[in-house]
């Protein structure tokens, strides 16, 4: 009983115990929310990544594709049974993208998707991701008329958000626009321009390719104020850029040609390129992604390829995205497919198996700074190590007196425990408190910061993200907690024992 | 509040104006001395050498008897009174209790002694600083029970302690932290505390060294009382013969040894 009245005592009146109580509170809050910060990038991130490519990737080995997803796809369902909610064919190749900025041709390396617009929404949140109202409801890949979205409609409510003023005539409007100017300067300088053939396949000269993107009459008088080719769905990074206010620009938009060149599904593999028109962009606020991909529409890209077998009309795919139920266990079904389809020829995985790397870079950073913040804490624990040594010093008559009215070694020494538990205890508390405040209204304290620096906290040309996402996670609190009462009463155990050992005689004589 | 005019209740206002020439009462030996030491000794080392404190100290003290031991500043008297509460142990003898060899008990056994069977009290009275009075004077009753057991018998503890508190006359400073009361008062509160478990043996360590005389006889007088009227054991080392003649009986310690005068009353 005089333990807890002692300690209680102690814990009131020494102020100096109250710096031990502040480092480790520090301690706890800062771990606090990095853990929460964490957390909330890596599940915006793996949220997005899962979104694209769906949960599991079926994957022909050749580039040149296998033959007839219908019946592939009723096989993967006949396996896999009603986990699987939607499947969807695609044709993908690497590919090289030639955009004109500025008068010079750039080039881009990128991913070219060929989709079939009908099944894919049933695979992947890229629907939702496109730019055209109308184009996520259905996708087409035809040029539409204007009404492309000027403010980003992912953007959370309440949020401040740069409009995109370029993607105000984005479409047709802009389209006819540029082909009118250029009749005009095509007219000022009179210079009769060469007839060009139209790109039916096989190399074309990207000089030829840009003069017909300009609207020279081609082989069969292509007018880019009436014609369009083929419809091309290109990230939003690709055309773009965010400046350091957070205000996007734009060097080509839905109405601009591209042009594309991509291996031909023939050996020995032959080198071939398209124009494509730009229908519509795709934002996964994942930078990644969004400078990564091109969409085409999945027949267009067979018959470009020569993938369509010409007596059946049965089209080749490269891969045939899977999405799941909710909570099913991807790397289960994964494993059944890959029972039943032989990996010389099919290349099965799940969706982290794809991203295996960046989320395991993730989750060592995350590691690693766990271990550095605990140190922390462990600093705190040697506060308190200092500070009770000290307190048991100044105790000294006082344990001769509790020792010479009985009070055993063991009993005197729980009194310096509890007194570290207690501290421990205190703060966690505090620090738990103070952390969960800051991760709710991180993104004041964030915007608050900027302001006072100058420089942005939260950089929002480098992360994609708007606002800081975070997590708290109640084991990773709980854990934090418990470390902290833990290493504060460990810290307390060496004075405890000096207080232990001290010699009733000698103690009572201390001055 | 000076120390000359410390407040004191009826029951000693008697003994105070009687300081000096109560009679004693003089001690039955009982058959088993109360307490008896064998050639006892006891050395300090500072560095290499030892400085021999104790050398073979024979004595005994009979139950109910009140009992002075003498000696310049030094000489190893309150080493002594030490060794009698197991506070410290001999380099070499014995010390018994009521015919029990205490000094080589396990520690816990040594620590039940000194909570329950002996009282102690000492020259700088040694009260806790951020405990108030009542509850230094509960401090023994809280070390001696779990957190459980006390708290189920505190009613019976605290009735004990206030009438203790009563008795030397601090009623009403109950509530007050040590560092308000004065010297003497400190010293009273200290012999409640010795007495709240009701001690065999009352140990005091020059218990009027930090006083005044004026307030010291007020703290003899209740010495005497308690040794009178509850015929409890008292072993008191002084430096001050004067003190001392009011004991029963009075051993000096010479460089280490006892030299035993003869009773100062009978």
């Amino acid at each position: 009983m005089y333990k807890f009245l002692l300690c209680w005592r102690y814990l009131r009146t020494r102020y100096i115990a109250l710096i031990c109580i502040v480092s480790v509170m520090l301690g706890v809050a800062t771990m606090i929310v990095v853990n929460s910060v964490m957390a909330g990038f890596t599940s915006e991130m793996q949220a997005r990544m899962n979104g694209m490519l769906g949960d599991i990737i079926f994957e022909s080995v050749s580039m040149d594709g296998v033959s007839d997803a219908p019946s592939h796809m009723a096989k993967i369902k006949e396996i896999a049974g009603d986990t699987v909610v939607g499947m969807s064919p695609t044709v993908v190749v690497p590919a090289l993208m030639y955009i004109k900025i500025n008068g010079q041709i750039s080039t881009q390396q990128a991913m070219m998707v060929g989709i079939d617009a009908e099944t894919y929404a049933s695979v992947s949140d890229f629907g939702n991701y496109l730019q055209h109202p109308g184009n996520r409801e259905k996708l087409e890949f035809t040029l539409r008329d204007g009404g492309y979205d000027v403010l980003d409609h992912q953007a959370p409510t309440g949020e401040e958000v740069k409009p995109r003023t370029q993607m105000e005539h984005a479409g047709w409007y802009y389209r006819r626009y540029k082909a009118r100017i250029e009749k005009q300067r095509q007219m000022i300088t009179a210079s009769p321009a060469p007839r060009l053939e139209t790109n039916q396949g096989g190399t074309v000269d990207p000089f030829a390719q840009q003069a017909a993107a300009n609207g020279e009459p081609q082989g069969k008088d292509f007018d880019p104020a009436v014609d369009t080719h083929p419809g091309i769905v290109l990230g939003i990074g690709m055309c773009g850029y965010r400046t350091v206010d957070g205000t996007d620009r734009f060097f080509a938009l839905p109405g601009d040609d591209i042009d594309i060149g991509f291996p031909k599904a023939s050996l020995p593999p032959e080198l071939m390129s398209g124009s494509y028109t730009i229908v519509d962009f795709y934002e996964s606020k994942m930078s990644e992604y969004d400078t990564s991909f091109m969409f085409v529409s999945l027949k267009d890209l067979q018959k470009d390829r020569g993938m369509i077998d010409p007596e059946t009309g049965i089209g080749k795919f490269t891969a045939i995205q899977i999405k799941l139920q909710p909570g099913a266990d991807a790397d289960a079904v994964r494993d059944q497919l890959r029972d039943h389809f032989p990996g010389q020829f099919y290349r099965i995985s799940t969706w982290r198996d794809k991203q295996g790397p960046l989320l395991a870079a993730v989750q060592m950073e995350t590691a690693v700074l766990n271990v550095l913040l605990f140190m922390i804490i462990a600093v705190a624990g040697f506060g308190i190590l200092a500070i009770f040594y000290m307190i048991v010093v100044e105790k000294t008559r006082d344990i001769g007196i509790l020792k010479s009215l009985g009070a055993s070694g063991p009993g005197v020494m729980g009194i310096f425990l509890g007194y570290g538990l207690s501290l421990g205890f205190v703060g966690a508390g505090v620090g738990l408190g103070m952390g969960l405040l800051f991760v709710t209204y991180i993104n004041e304290i964030a915007g608050w910061l900027g302001q006072l620096t100058g420089t942005p906290v939260f950089d929002p040309s480098v992360y994609y993200f708007y606002k800081i996402p975070t997590i708290v996670n109640l084991f990773t609190a709980t854990w934090i907690c418990v470390g902290a009462v833990v290493i504060s009463v460990l810290a307390s155990v060496l004075p405890a024992l000096r207080a232990a050992r001290l010699h009733p005689v000698k103690a009572l004589r201390y001055e | 509040m000076s120390r000359l005019q410390e407040p004191t209740s009826p029951r000693l206002n008697s003994l105070w104006a009687t300081a000096g020439q109560a009679s004693g009462g003089s001690a039955a030996p009982a058959v088993v001395p109360h307490m008896a030491t064998h050639g006892l000794f006891k050395s300090y080392r500072k560095g290499p050498l030892g400085i021999p404190v104790l050398q073979g100290i024979d004595m005994t003290v009979n139950k109910g008897e009140f009992l002075a031991i003498v000696g310049q500043s030094g000489c190893g008297k309150s080493t002594l009174l030490h060794l009698l509460g197991t506070l410290d142990q001999p380099d070499a003898g014995e010390v018994h209790f009521e015919g029990n060899r205490i000094d080589n008990l396990p520690s816990r056994s040594r620590d039940l002694l000194r909570n329950r069977h002996f009282g102690m009290i000492f020259q700088f009275y040694h009260l806790l600083p951020e405990l108030s009075t009542l509850e230094n004077v509960l401090a023994p009753a809280m070390i001696a029970e779990s957190t459980f057991g006390y708290w189920r018998k505190r009613k019976m503890y605290r009735q004990r302690a206030e009438e203790l508190l009563e008795m030397v006359g601090l009623g009403h400073r109950m509530k007050h932290k040590p560092r308000e009361l004065s010297g003497g008062e400190m010293q009273r509160a200290a012999i409640a505390r010795a007495l709240l478990a009701e001690p065999r043996v009352l140990l005091a360590d020059e218990p009027t060294g930090n006083l005044d005389q004026a307030t010291g006889e007020p703290i003899m007088a209740t010495l005497r009382e308690l040794n009178r009227e509850q015929k409890l054991t008292i072993v008191m080392v002084t430096h001050d013969s004067w003190i001392a003649g009011q004991a029963d009986r009075v051993v000096r310690l010479v460089e280490g040894r006892i030299q035993a005068e003869p009773p100062v009353r009978t």
